[in-house]
């Protein structure tokens, strides 16, 4: 089974309580959280008014993403991007179907531009101005892992570092019952087939049956629909070490960072 | 790139199931759009005026019992496609040849089985989902993706792409990447998306839906039908010897301008183009046949138009077959990619139906009439809201 290979040149991490990567390191090393973290992200991307009203799986996508090129020291605009999330926009989807069953006509059009799975792949590519192509993609509880491959797969082809981001959001409505998913969870990484930073392998491996996660990133928050992607960041920020993520049916995707 | 076989290859849109009803309709210059008649004409919201390109017959498709737990129409529409043209033929084949778990499965939607989500909130229990609707793997994007991959019994990656209009043709370029990178030998690409209240409300909600059948590049086009249709193609890497059908090169831009707008100067579409050009090794003047995205509203097309002129030859025929299967969103990438292929294979290229007068904003590209020629290349244009494009180049071996 094919080897593929990426160096991590840059982090983005935010959740609820742990709102940057240095922040999520520190609490996987030492167990210590800020005491004023923000109840939301505010990605400097947006101008002020779009920043509170964009959708809350927007603003941490954009924010996740633009913390991973910062620490890259990439221009974002110079970055082809994958985005990975379970759901897209819960709230947004919970909406349209209210909407839909009380009053069609009065569906929002900014709501339903909105609606889209790749409206963060949207916003981020417009507000950077990256006109590289951008991808969104669901696989349930694989999203992340199908995110990495494909991310992996464009530096194969012909890519020379690319862009990750992964996020899901708090789910609402009647809704939450089908698809559960708490707080807020966005995860970046900028790839390269050169560059500085932890090396990371990953192959396909059959699936097997999964512990529940016992890493502090894991465990922090464990209830979110991306969850499945934070072996990989307690993994990162020990620096090294293996982390086995579902990646569907039959495979497993085992990511090796050195 | 290296270039990727085309095993097998189906579409079903509103003119009929399959690749001949495809074929026959686009010949016969016969649309599938109808007057609305979806949705409860009974309750307060009525239907909207509009024309649309329904799939007959999903509302009586029994799926098998294992199946069940993902019956939504989306899927029963993918269910529908998977049954033509000898696709299930194809992907056993596949499966004997390398093993399910080599077959990657990547489908596009850009809304995926909603409509059923949307259904069980006319119909809520104290503020909860009702026992028959409580099917949580239907109500999340990747019901399409996890359909499929029960329904055909393939055990690779499994993956549901969903950057709205663009979604199944950029299918194609993600299993070139798989296959190309050796996690896959071979992928079951796609896409489907079906008629609902959040496309129909929703473009409706922009002012995007025109009153009447849609006129793609017609002077006096006022916007899009909707459409609904599903279609899958088997790609393998090709080998030597081979001969057939092949995805020679694929192209993917942003915008980066507006979520539902597109670049007024049509930069990513061009960018798009260029590449999948690239990825090709052909020069412009060698596509003898261009499927555009022609949506039939006022700003895509004369862009899309512009943009065709700045990179490709008088000479090029290029159209817009929305006017046969209304706007399938999600699913006009595999849709438009098989009839890409069908002007590959036989030599037929499509018109733009529904059309009568030229805008003269557009250029000498744009056909109205249909035509007959051998040519040696075929290209499909898909563009989504958020500014995402997507081209791909197909040849013969």
């Amino acid at each position: 089974m094919s080897m593929l290979q990426a160096q991590v040149e840059g982090i983005g991490f935010w959740t609820r309580g742990l709102p940057s990567w240095a922040a999520a390191r520190e609490y996987a090393l030492d167990g210590t959280q800020p005491t004023d973290a923000p109840a939301r992200p505010s990605p400097q991307l947006l101008p002020a008014n779009e920043r509170r009203r964009a959708p809350e799986t927007v603003a941490i996508a954009l924010e996740v993403a633009m913390a991973a090129c910062e620490s890259a020291s990439r221009e974002p605009a110079s970055l082809p991007s994958v985005f990975a999330s379970t759901h897209g926009e819960l709230s947004i989807t919970d909406y349209m179907c209210a909407t839909l069953a009380a009053d069609p006509r009065a569906l929002s059009p900014t709501k339903f531009h909105n609606s889209v799975h790749n409206a963060a792949a949207g916003y981020w590519t417009i507000g950077t101005g990256a006109m590289q192509p951008a991808n969104a993609i669901s696989a349930y509880t694989a999203s992340f892992a199908q995110g990495l491959i494909e991310a992996l797969t464009q530096l194969h082809a012909d890519a020379d570092a690319v862009l990750l981001v992964a996020y899901d959001g708090q789910s609402a409505g009647p809704l939450a019952m089908m698809a559960p998913s708490e707080g807020l969870l966005g995860g970046a990484l900028v790839l390269s087939r050169q560059g500085a930073g932890p090396r990371l392998h990953a192959r396909l491996v059959p699936a097997s049956a999964h512990a529940p996660a016992t890493g502090p990133l894991a465990r922090f928050a464990s209830a979110n629909a991306m969850a499945p992607m934070l072996p990989l960041f307690d993994v990162l920020a020990r620096g090294q070490g293996t982390a086995v993520l579902p990646a569907g049916a039959a495979h497993d995707l085992l990511v090796e960072v050195t | 790139m290296a270039p990727l076989a085309i095993r097998a290859c189906t579409a079903t849109s509103a003119v009929g199931p399959g690749r001949e009803a495809l074929a026959q309709a686009l010949r016969d210059g016969r649309t599938g759009l109808r007057r609305n008649d979806f949705g409860d004409a009974a309750v307060d919201s009525g239907r909207l005026d509009c024309w649309i390109g329904r799939v007959d017959g999903l509302e009586t498709i029994e799926l098998p019992a294992s199946l069940m737990p993902w019956d939504s129409r989306n899927n029963r529409l993918a269910w529908l496609a998977l049954g033509q043209d000898g696709m299930r033929e194809a992907i056993d084949g596949a499966i004997a040849r390398h093993g399910a778990e080599r077959v990657a499965v990547i489908v596009g939607t850009s809304t995926s089985s909603i409509g059923s989500t949307e259904t069980a909130y006319t119909a809520l229990e104290n503020g909860e989902f009702a026992d028959e609707f409580a099917r949580p793997h239907v109500h999340t994007p990747h019901s399409l993706g996890e359909f499929v991959q029960q329904a055909t019994g393939l055990r690779g990656p499994c993956i549901t792409v969903a950057t709205a209009c663009s979604s199944s043709a950029k299918v194609f370029a993600q299993a070139a990447r798989m296959i190309d990178a050796g996690l896959a030998d071979a992928a079951l690409v796609g896409g489907v998306d079906t008629l609902c209240g959040s496309v129909l409300f929703g473009f409706n909600s922009l002012q995007l839906v025109s009153g009447e059948p849609c006129r793609p590049f017609d002077a006096a086009r006022n916007g899009l039908s909707l459409g609904e249709a599903g279609g899958f193609a088997l790609l393998e890497r090709a080998g030597d010897g081979d001969t057939g059908l092949q995805l020679r090169g694929y192209g993917e831009s942003s915008d980066a301008h507006h979520m539902s707008s597109p670049h007024p100067e049509g930069l990513g579409a061009r960018l798009a183009m260029r590449d999948a050009l690239a990825r090709a090794g052909i020069d412009a003047d060698e596509v003898g046949y261009l499927n555009l995205h022609g949506t039939a509203t006022p700003a895509n097309d004369s862009i899309e138009a512009a943009a065709v002129a700045s990179l490709f030859p008088d000479a090029l025929h290029a159209s817009s077959t929305k006017g046969w299967t209304g706007h399938t969103l999600g699913a006009a990438g595999i849709v438009e990619s098989t009839i890409a292929l069908i002007a590959l294979e036989r030599g037929e290229l499509p018109g733009t139906l529904g059309s009568r007068t030229p805008d003269p904003a557009c250029g000498p590209q744009i056909r109205f009439a249909s035509r007959r020629a051998d040519i040696r290349y075929a290209m499909n244009n898909s563009f989504g809201f958020g500014g995402n494009n997507c081209s791909l180049v197909f040849g013969r071996a």
